[in-house]
């Protein structure tokens, strides 16, 4: 469904992760690889908040904030080191990185910062082993010209990479040490977007920038983050956007999302609703229940919303309740999730034991109950989430990080993080990005992609469809390589590079043992006539198949080699000797079969177009 | 503040000051932010700006001009004073800082990190303690471990004297872990305890959540509570945050640069292991319980010791200097089983004649020194170089430091070194006691 954007006053901003492709990480001298390993150690680990933000001494809440802070870390004798481990100090940045970045900022007209700091952001949920990711600000202030106009880039960031989650089990959450550390930009656009297509465009265009400079490529090297809102709405911001295509989806929905929670916060007010603090003991009330998660749990336990009832069943996306908003704050807290008294009878608990339930909460007319079954401690603190949640659904939206799905909803991650924990990262020094540094790499941008379309286009007279797919599969680069050595017909060299290589590699092909030296191998063996076009895509198959192999052997043992034309003449005049009858018979119109039975013993080893003009000759002498 | 020069001079003429909000203005861009104090090792001619986004820049000043947004309040650093329970039924622990920081505050808004160290704020950071103990906190004094010496030594052990006459149940000192083991050992020496003594610290400094502060200092609680009345150091015992080791003053040695798991027990084993607050006495050590020993103090020390590394090419100057300089004690550390370069010999005689005494140990760290192997360690020995023994050069240095202060006599000096005070030496090696 489309809505009104401006009406609404939609806004949205990105927020785009992408992995640099440096030798070394940025604090230390592992590689920027994944690794598939066994791991070599798993170190255990707690987690602690700093003083600060702890606030007032209040030991519940600091019991509550170390709940879930144990952590494992998977070690590599070779892959990782003591930094990763938070065993060693940092080692100085990585300058290499940083080049990347300055790249990066002059192709989006940014302002480069004099001296670069490293920080220090606290995020203490394991993924970073010191309980905060090191991250500094390279430049600010840029733009970008779209088709719907000027996108500000209000900032890019050089940081660490998080460790990666393997699991959570047993009061632990296991994390593979591999990834933390590989240098990441961070690009963040400012707020200034109405409309999806317009956010999937200037997602596109940030990606191609990217592209064209020493990032990673491939799944999980880039990360789309989106801020969004809506005027009487609240900021969210949803993570992990992976497919562009997606996007518009997403934003469609979260509109949809905060639409639905206005109308429950309006729906709620009108009814003077209310949480009520008390929470109760359903223990003895359901002693003799059938229902099985409730009787396998220590204690049952429940709250009472009043002036919540019906609007907790409320849908906000497709198949998501107000329900699920609140059940997914309970979870952070252990449970599996709630029941909410719109929902019931179900889950084995009968209409007697609701109305029993009902009674005993003393229920009126417009109240709702939401129950928790799980032990005593976390059933309290799930349900002070519960609360806490239902509360907050006076205000209407929730400021809060989203998790995208994949079916285009959201879920609830975490709030948004306050911007301000932030202290410098004082083992490193600070950096400064004199202009002898930035001069060198301004004065040798890559081509944008759109730049180098129109002039492979204007260069090689190619069409519009094959240059913009040489530049989106990134085959440009090989194309313009090949054709500066060898003197051939470019659009055989680009339709190979731009469309058939994808479907060799589909027909499972390693298209990557394929070199610059190759391709000019086959494509000056098309240029000196010993090929035809149609054997290009045959002779790239067979050269996978044998890479060390000249490609002149390949090609005639491939059988792909082509006659002279003194040979093809021979052939075609047998054939047409030995159906005189025919020619004499039909006259032109033979021509058809007859090329039909060339064209059979001479595929590939000929060209179409001399068997054609000889058939014809051959046929003319004859009548 | 720590601008310098130029930097200073323009904040001074724009009328700014550190929390301040200030715009920087440069031809082509413009930067908000607080102005921030610039680290003081950093150079002049740049300002630093906290942006609103939380992240810091260095704005160069050259051909800027800068004009004041708003005026910042001072930053105000920690908390109010709260009073600590007092709880009857439990022990009563002194905690001692000498400089280490235990607890920490970040001020976000600048950035600044402050050590803290007052009982109230140890307690805001770590108020899990109470659940184990009452508490009288003192910070002795404030410096940096590689900053410590002998004197420090003394006014350590007055300090944890006077607590145990008061009534201390046990005394956790926090310390820089640089020299940590040097004060362990000279606390052995000086303090005779009827109560635990624990000396602990953090790799990892406490403003990061994952410091080893918290578990150390915990952990040093629990130990400062139990039965072992000896002086120890207490820190973690691996890369996890899973249990600490007891290790004893006298047999303890910072041996990694960085791990949480620096210390470790040198041909020895640790007197205890500490997982989940519960403390689990390795079985083959006699240690010496609570309420054994009286209190007894004795703090004499001689700060002119020499400490030398022997390497190939060592002089005899080194050793030379040391007595013409008129240093009272020497302690060598020798290669292998307590060598020098026999060129050296004739000067450990004449220390010998002047009555200096010298200690032989070795940069092995691991193993025994035994001179009567080689040739060599026979002149050694008979050029009247007395043997560390199983000793860690480092714990040899402070009890002759220490043995100097007991006695101005060359054969008495000589006698202590070669007395079992504090749990220095062990008569037996076994297979457990390397790289443990």
């Amino acid at each position: 469904m489309e809505y009104d954007y401006e009406k609404l006053g939609l806004k949205m901003g990105l927020e785009i992760h992408q992995q640099l492709n440096s030798q070394h990480k940025l604090f230390c001298p592992c590689k920027t690889e994944l690794v598939d390993d066994d791991f070599d150690e798993l170190i255990q680990r707690k987690l602690r908040p700093t003083q600060s933000e702890l606030g007032e001494i209040d030991r519940a809440a600091l019991q509550e904030s170390l709940r879930g802070l144990n952590f494992k870390y998977e070690n590599f004798a070779k892959h990782t080191c003591l930094v990763e481990n938070d065993d060693e100090p940092p080692h100085s940045l990585n300058e290499e990185a940083l080049d990347i970045c300055i790249t990066i900022a002059c192709l989006m007209n940014m302002h480069i910062v004099d001296e670069f700091h490293t920080m220090r952001k606290q995020v203490i949920d394991g993924s970073n082993t010191g309980g905060f990711q090191r991250t500094g600000m390279v430049a600010t202030d840029g733009y970008l010209e779209t088709p719907y106009g000027k996108v500000v880039i209000e900032s890019l960031g050089l940081e660490e990479d998080a460790a990666r989650r393997v699991e959570t089990k047993d009061g632990f959450t296991e994390f593979r040490l591999d990834r933390l550390g590989i240098p990441l930009a961070e690009i963040t656009t400012d707020p200034s977007m109405h409309h999806p297509d317009q956010v999937r465009e200037v997602a596109y265009m940030l990606g191609q920038i990217l592209r064209s400079t020493n990032v990673k490529r491939g799944l999980g090297t880039i990360r789309q983050d989106l801020n969004i809102s809506i005027a009487e709405g609240a900021r969210v911001e949803i993570k992990g956007v992976q497919d562009l295509d997606l996007m518009a989806e997403i934003v469609n929905r979260e509109v949809q999302r905060q639409l639905a929670l206005i109308d429950i916060r309006n729906e709620l007010q009108t009814r003077n609703a209310e949480v009520l603090e008390e929470i109760h003991d359903l223990d003895e009330l359901l002693e003799d229940t059938e229902s099985k998660i409730l009787k396998s749990a220590e204690t049952i336990k429940a709250v009472v919303l009043k002036g919540y009832d019906g609007l907790i069943g409320r849908e906000v996306q497709p198949g998501r309740r107000f329900g699920t908003e609140i059940a997914s704050y309970a979870k952070k807290r252990g449970v599996a999730g709630i029941f909410h008294s719109d929902e019931l009878p179900a889950y084995g608990i009968k209409q007697d034991e609701v109305d029993k339930i009902a009674e005993f909460l003393n229920i009126g007319e417009e109240d709702a109950f939401i129950i928790v079954a799980h032990d005593e401690d976390i059933a309290i603190s799930a349900l002070e989430e519960v609360k806490r949640r239902a509360q907050l659904g006076l205000d209407g939206v929730v400021e809060e990080t989203r998790k995208a799905l994949d079916d285009g909803n959201t879920e609830y991650m975490r709030p948004l993080p306050t911007a301000n924990r932030m202290y410098l990262e004082t083992d490193i020094p600070l950096f400064k990005i004199t202009e002898d540094r930035i001069e060198p790499i301004a004065n040798n941008l890559p081509e944008l992609p759109d730049v180098k379309q129109a002039r492979i286009i204007e260069e090689y007279k190619l069409s519009e469809d094959l240059a913009t797919q040489l530049v989106k599969r990134q085959e440009a680069d090989m194309f313009e390589a090949i054709l500066a050595d060898v003197d051939v017909d470019a659009t055989p060299v680009a339709s190979l590079l731009a469309y058939d290589l994808r479907e060799i590699k589909r027909e499972g092909h390693d298209v990557n043992v394929l070199t610059l030296d190759h391709f000019k191998g086959i494509f000056t063996l098309l240029a000196d006539g010993k090929i035809a076009k149609d054997s290009v895509r045959k002779l790239a198959v067979e050269t996978i198949k044998a890479p060390d192999t000249e490609i002149s052997e390949i090609a005639e043992k491939s059988n792909l080699v082509m006659m002279s034309e003194d040979d093809v003449h021979k052939i075609i005049s047998d054939i047409v000797a030995q159906n005189e009858g025919m020619v004499k018979e039909r006259q032109m119109g033979a021509m058809g079969p007859l090329m039909g039975m060339c064209m059979k013993q001479l595929k590939g080893k000929a060209d179409g177009g001399l068997v054609n003009k000889i058939v014809r000759e051959e046929i003319q002498k004859l009548i | 503040m720590t601008y310098k020069e130029n930097a200073e001079k323009y904040i001074e003429n724009y009328g700014l000051s550190i929390g301040d909000t200030i715009k920087v203005n440069k031809e082509d861009i413009s930067y908000t932010g607080i102005l921030l104090d610039r680290p003081e090792d950093a150079d002049d001619g740049y300002l630093v700006i906290k942006l609103s986004s939380g992240y810091n820049i260095g704005v160069a000043i050259k051909d800027t001009t800068a004009e004041l947004i708003e005026k910042g309040d001072k930053p105000k650093i920690g908390y109010d004073e709260t009073e600590i329970p007092h709880d009857d039924s439990k022990q009563n622990i002194s905690i001692v800082s000498t400089g280490g920081t235990v607890s920490s505050v970040i001020d976000y808004r600048t950035g600044a990190v402050h050590p803290k160290f007052t009982a109230s704020d140890l307690v805001k950071a770590n108020p899990e303690l109470l659940d184990y103990a009452n508490y009288n906190v003192k910070a002795l004094y404030n410096i940096l471990s590689e900053d410590m010496k002998p004197e420090y030594w003394v006014k350590a052990a007055e300090e944890i004297a006077n607590d145990i006459s008061d009534g201390a149940d046990g005394v956790v000192i926090a310390h820089g872990t640089d020299t940590m083991h040097y004060t362990s050992a000279a606390l052995s020496f000086m303090v005779k305890t009827p109560v635990p003594i624990i000396i602990t610290g953090a790799q990892r400094s406490s403003d990061r959540p994952s410091s080893d502060a918290n578990i150390n200092l915990i952990d040093s609680v629990v130990a400062a509570k139990s039965d072992i009345a000896e002086v120890c150091v207490c820190m973690h015992g691996s890369l996890n945050d899973k249990y600490n080791y007891l290790h004893k003053g006298t047999k303890v040695r910072k041996m990694h640069t960085s791990r949480r798991d620096t210390f470790r027990s040198i041909n020895a084993q640790p007197i205890a292991t500490i997982e989940n607050r519960k403390v689990t006495i390795n079985p083959d050590y006699n240690y010496t319980k609570r309420g054994e020993n009286e209190l007894e103090l004795n703090t004499g020390i001689e700060e002119k010791v020499g400490f030398i590394k022997s390497f190939p090419g060592i002089s005899e100057e080194f050793i030379e200097y040391h007595i013409d300089k008129g240093y009272k004690g020497l302690v060598i550390e020798g290669t292998g089983l307590g060598h020098v370069p026999n060129d050296l010999i004739d000067s450990f005689r004449r220390a010998q004649d002047e009555r200096i005494p010298v200690v032989m140990t070795s940069q092995c760290l691991y193993g025994r020194v035994n001179m009567n192997v080689y040739s060599t360690g026979r002149n050694i020995l008979d050029a009247g170089v007395i043997s560390g023994r199983d000793m860690t050069p480092e714990t040899t240095y402070v009890k002759l430091c220490w043995a100097l202060g007991q006695s101005d006599d060359y054969e008495k000096v000589k006698e202590i070194m070669q007395t079992n005070i504090a749990g220095e030496f062990k008569e037996k090696s076994t297979i457990k006691d390397f790289l443990n």
